[in-house]
């Protein structure tokens, strides 16, 4: 009778014990889920504010483009996952691609947006003062624009951040297969919990900096306040 | 590549439908699931999102939530809700996904509250409504749009999550795709393609009879009103 109340004892949401004991394991599992975060974050923005400037150009495909990643993000993550999960060479890349395709649509979404609502007059008077269409882009409309594409990055990261454990269930969740398997191991809530809590402070510190980040990259908005 | 035949094949072969185990099994687990989810999501989060739409108060703390559960894994609260009193089986995958639900529909709920003109609130007392009828006959029918619309965000997103319910072997058309990654992409690759097809589907009819709901409750006026 007193081993089922010690079963009970023995199996804490937190243990200290454990996260010494496992500190290399989930030292190891944080920092491939900031690997893929930050891979397919850079992949997403870099092709995002491509594409979002290309609908900007050719402004009768934005429409199409809009609604287009309207639809794609009702996609359900496994769904998206069992898709590319037989295509791609390796799982590991299948997760990145699964990431990389969610992020892109909130960040083409955001920067879309974001370069329309550039003023009218703000964009003649650049094309009056001798502005090229790439110098303008430049020096005018992205930065103009930078706010609203920063919150779509920061959006597109946090949720990236909590996407990622849906890998585990093809054995590469990072923080999310720590979770897993401490679920399928006699639901070891000390894991789960360290786990579970890993991700979220994540999602929060990777918040922050990118809030630094626009910070530092929009110093008049400072001012201006 | 061929595993897009395959995938052909393994829908084409009707037992996989009619099995224990089946796509009709499944679904049903799923749209229980679903059932569970939305309802408990709508008792929770309308009466707060109007309550506080109509007093004008909490609008941060509805943001904060929303920012807060989208750090929050799914899997988490998956993983982590059985372990509580709740027990295993349904229930704590159904809380869970209702967690994630109510965000959008108590946001929605409030901007609805929000929206109604000032002027259209006066009239209403001024014709000696109560604060309860004013609620019901005037602010309720002008927000039911908003509310259709927050209905179906978190419809779509109950049916794409309730896909992970599989992860903690809560059943739903989740479990074709995870037997099959189980199986092996080589072995199983037609089954996870299939798994992921019905999964998808079924989120895109939900979003459009969410969409198609939006419109019937939405009087033509207010729909001719937003797109302008």
């Amino acid at each position: 009778m007193s081993s089922l109340a010690e079963a009970k004892a023995g199996n804490p949401w937190f243990s200290w014990q454990y996260v010494q004991d496992n500190a290399e394991t989930i030292r190891a599992a944080l920092i491939e889920h900031v690997k893929f975060t930050v891979e397919a974050m850079i992949i997403a923005t870099v092709l995002g504010v491509l594409l979002a400037v290309v609908a900007y150009w050719v402004r009768p495909v934005a429409g199409p483009i809009l609604s287009l990643t309207g639809v794609l993000y009702t996609i359900p993550s496994l769904g998206l996952l069992a898709f590319v999960g037989p295509l791609m060479p390796s799982l590991r890349s299948a997760v990145v691609l699964a990431l990389v395709i969610y992020a892109l649509l909130v960040i083409v979404r955001s920067t879309l947006t974001a370069l329309i609502q550039v003023p009218a007059d703000v964009r003649e008077a650049a094309t009056g003062m001798g502005y090229g269409k790439l110098a303008r882009l430049w020096r005018v409309e992205l930065p103009l624009a930078l706010p609203g594409m920063l919150t779509g990055v920061r959006l597109a990261t946090v949720s990236t951040v909590a996407l990622v454990t849906v890998g585990a269930l093809i054995g590469n969740g990072a923080l999310g297969s720590l979770l897993m398997d401490g679920f399928r191991n006699n639901f070891y809530k000390a894991q789960i919990a360290t786990a579970a809590i890993l991700c979220v402070l994540l999602a929060l510190v990777f918040d922050t900096i990118l809030l630094l980040i626009g910070r530092a990259l929009t110093p008049w908005r400072r001012r201006a306040a | 590549m061929n595993y897009f035949s395959d995938m052909i094949v393994w829908l084409n072969d009707p037992l996989n439908w009619t099995n224990p185990d089946g796509i009709l099994v499944r679904l049903r687990e799923h749209l229980l699931i679903m059932a569970g989810a939305l309802p408990l999501a709508m008792v929770v989060a309308w009466p707060i999102g109007i309550a506080f739409g109509r007093s004008n108060r909490g609008g941060n703390l509805i943001v904060v939530m929303s920012n807060i559960t989208l750090a929050i894994p799914v899997l988490a609260l998956l993983t982590v809700l059985p372990l509580t009193g709740l027990g295993f089986g349904r229930l704590p995958v159904v809380v869970a996904l209702a967690v994630f639900a109510i965000p959008p529909l108590l946001a929605t709920a409030f901007t609805g509250m929000r929206e109604i003109d000032p002027e259209v609130r006066d009239a209403a007392r001024g014709m000696g409504m109560g604060s309860w009828e004013r609620l019901w006959r005037v602010e309720l029918p002008l927000a039911v749009p908003y509310l259709a619309s927050g209905l179906r965000t978190a419809a779509v997103q109950v049916a794409a999550t309730a896909a992970l319910a599989s992860f903690v072997n809560g059943g739903g058309l989740g479990t074709i795709i995870a037997a099959g990654f189980g199986l092996g992409v080589a072995a199983a690759g037609g089954q996870i393609l299939a798994g992921g097809l019905l999964v998808v589907v079924l989120a895109l009819v939900v979003e459009g009879l969410g969409a198609l709901l939006q419109r019937l409750v939405t009087p033509r006026p207010l729909r001719e009103a937003r797109r302008a």
